[in-house]
């Protein structure tokens, strides 16, 4: 199996301070789900923006897609970028637009034409619920509509790899298992799932996914999965 | 360019616009105000000292000195009756003597009772006789040495002076203030450049978190900057026309007004079709100006971020 993601004694530090993360050595591989477990300050956001390149390292190595992330010419980040979906934990959705062009924004920022892309937005926008909601702006949205608004929006360009921190956490318990369900499904599709998560319980409601868990900076691999490649998940 | 402004609606609503919503189009439009009547002045400088220089060159005036007049009459009519004869020479004409008088005058003053006459003075002074020379072509120092050549035999003290060098430091403050004020142009473009760089820096100081999230969903540099290209360069020729309409306003109620004072070098200062082409380019100058100033600014700050 190829390595999507490969990191090799990956350590980072902002600044002159100490390091946020040390010694990161793990694979991930494709068509795999992960979760990124921690306390609260563990560098789970941090090790999550070395993975979608808002960040390089103050060392190590990463390989993404293949290619060494860390001395890639800025001019061809955006076109990794777009390989990757992210669900931030603000959100970060452009306030002046609209739940669709919301939505749409990865596919017009990777230049979809505006007819080839109004289908899909829409049925992403009903898949998260929010189709009576289209033209709604983020502010008039509640904090768990603006978090399906974020979710739809890295997923629209189906990713190769869809990176989430704390996509759960401003949504009901019954909407939290339909967001899972709907990584799920992406995952089926082939993309691999990476999602940063305090709440343990998630664990189980995704049956073969693999833990990675972060203390202090380092890396704990409960599962072993992070040495070798995982074994295909039951998805029955 | 033309793509600049071809950018699809969706994608230009990634900014926020507002039109003269901020001070931008504004400040632009004072700035290309000042450009166009610095530009104006310049150039109207630039056309008043051609032509000036343009009349003058192929000039020159003969002085006959002679203290005895019935001898200064004789050298005068024989020396002007040898110039019309030379080829170089295209127009002869003798000053009379009231003429030459008439110019004199203002420098004697009026007589004690306050009137025109100069008191006598005249009849005293022993005044040159004059010819005016055109020639066919502009006064160098062979054409001085033709026509002392040609007069000399027949009036030994007559001196000839080209029109050029009288009106020399004249043509030479024209020159300067012709400089000044593209000087001025120079610093008020540098000015808006400024403007613009410290709004695109607002600007996407403004958008920031927009930008962080269009970059992280792979929008490359070249597709942020031309949102704020289009939009600084739809603000710069906003203001540009505002500016150039204004500018242009005054140039003409001055330009009637400089024609009322019937002087003869102000009189010149109108402007041909090429002046006013090039005012109408100033708007279109500024906007490329700020567009290009925009995209640095842009481009350069987000090179700072990865």
């Amino acid at each position: 199996m190829n390595e999507i993601v490969q990191f090799e004694n990956v350590g980072l530090r902002y600044g002159a301070g100490i390091e946020t993360l040390s010694d990161l050595t793990f694979t991930l591989y494709p068509g795999s789900f992960y979760f990124l477990t921690g306390a609260s300050g563990a560098g789970k956001t941090s090790l999550l923006k070395l993975l979608y390149l808002a960040q390089r390292p103050s060392r190590g190595l990463i390989r993404l897609f293949g290619e060494d992330a860390v001395t890639m010419p800025r001019e061809r980040l955006p076109g990794f970028r777009r390989r990757i979906g992210v669900v931030f934990q603000d959100f970060r959705l452009v306030p002046h637009l609209s739940a669709f062009d919301n939505i749409a924004l990865p596919l017009r920022v990777a230049g979809v034409k505006e007819k080839d892309l109004t289908t899909p937005v829409a049925e992403m926008l009903d898949w998260v619920g929010l189709g009576d909601r289209a033209e709604a702006r983020p502010a008039t949205l509640s904090g768990g509509e603006q978090q399906r608004v974020a979710i739809a929006r890295a997923v629209i360009g189906r990713p190769e790899i869809l990176v989430a921190d704390e996509p759960t956490g401003n949504v009901d318990p019954e909407m939290a298992i339909r967001l899972l369900q709907l990584f799920e499904a992406l995952n089926t599709l082939g993309t691999t799932i990476v999602v940063a998560t305090h709440d343990i319980h998630l664990l189980s409601k995704v049956p073969g996914a693999q833990m990675m868990k972060l203390e202090k900076g380092g890396l704990s691999d409960p599962t072993g999965s992070l040495r070798n490649p995982p074994l295909p998940r039951d998805r029955a | 360019m033309l793509s600049l402004f071809v950018i699809p609606g969706h994608d230009r609503r990634l900014i926020p616009e507002g039109r003269l919503s901020g001070p931008m189009p504004w400040v632009i439009a004072i700035m290309i105000f000042l450009m166009v009547l610095a530009t104006a002045i310049g150039l109207a400088f630039t056309e008043a000292g051609q032509n000036v220089s343009d009349q003058l060159s192929s000039r020159a005036t003969v002085q006959i000195i002679e203290a005895n007049p019935d001898l200064k009459t004789q050298q005068t009519s024989d020396a002007a009756a040898r110039l019309r004869g030379m080829e170089l020479v295209e127009e002869v004409r003798v000053l009379p003597t009231q003429e030459i008088e008439d110019l004199i005058a203002p420098w004697l003053g009026q007589s004690a009772d306050g009137g025109q006459d100069t008191g006598g003075l005249l009849e005293d002074i022993p005044l040159p006789a004059l010819i005016d020379l055109k020639l066919a072509q502009p006064i160098g120092e062979k054409e001085l040495e033709a026509l002392r050549t040609g007069i000399r035999p027949l009036a030994a003290s007559a001196r000839i002076e080209p029109s050029s060098a009288l009106i020399a430091p004249v043509i030479a403050l024209v020159r300067s203030l012709q400089w000044i004020a593209f000087g001025l142009v120079i610093l008020l473009a540098i000015a808006t450049a400024a403007a613009v760089i410290i709004s695109a820096r607002a600007a996407l100081n403004t958008h920031k978190e927009t930008i962080g999230v269009i970059h992280l969903l792979g929008g490359t540099d070249r597709q942020i900057s031309r949102l704020f290209q289009r939009r600084i360069a739809l603000d710069a020729l906003l203001g540009g026309v505002l500016g150039l309409i204004c500018g242009a306003a005054i140039i003409l109620l001055l330009g009637m007004q400089l024609s009322a004072l019937g002087s003869g070098l102000v009189q010149s200062l109108d402007l041909s079709w090429y002046s006013w082409l090039i005012i109408g380019a100033i708007p279109i100058l500024g906007m490329i100006l700020a567009m290009v100033t925009a995209r640095m600014t842009v481009m350069g700050a987000l090179k700072k971020i990865l």
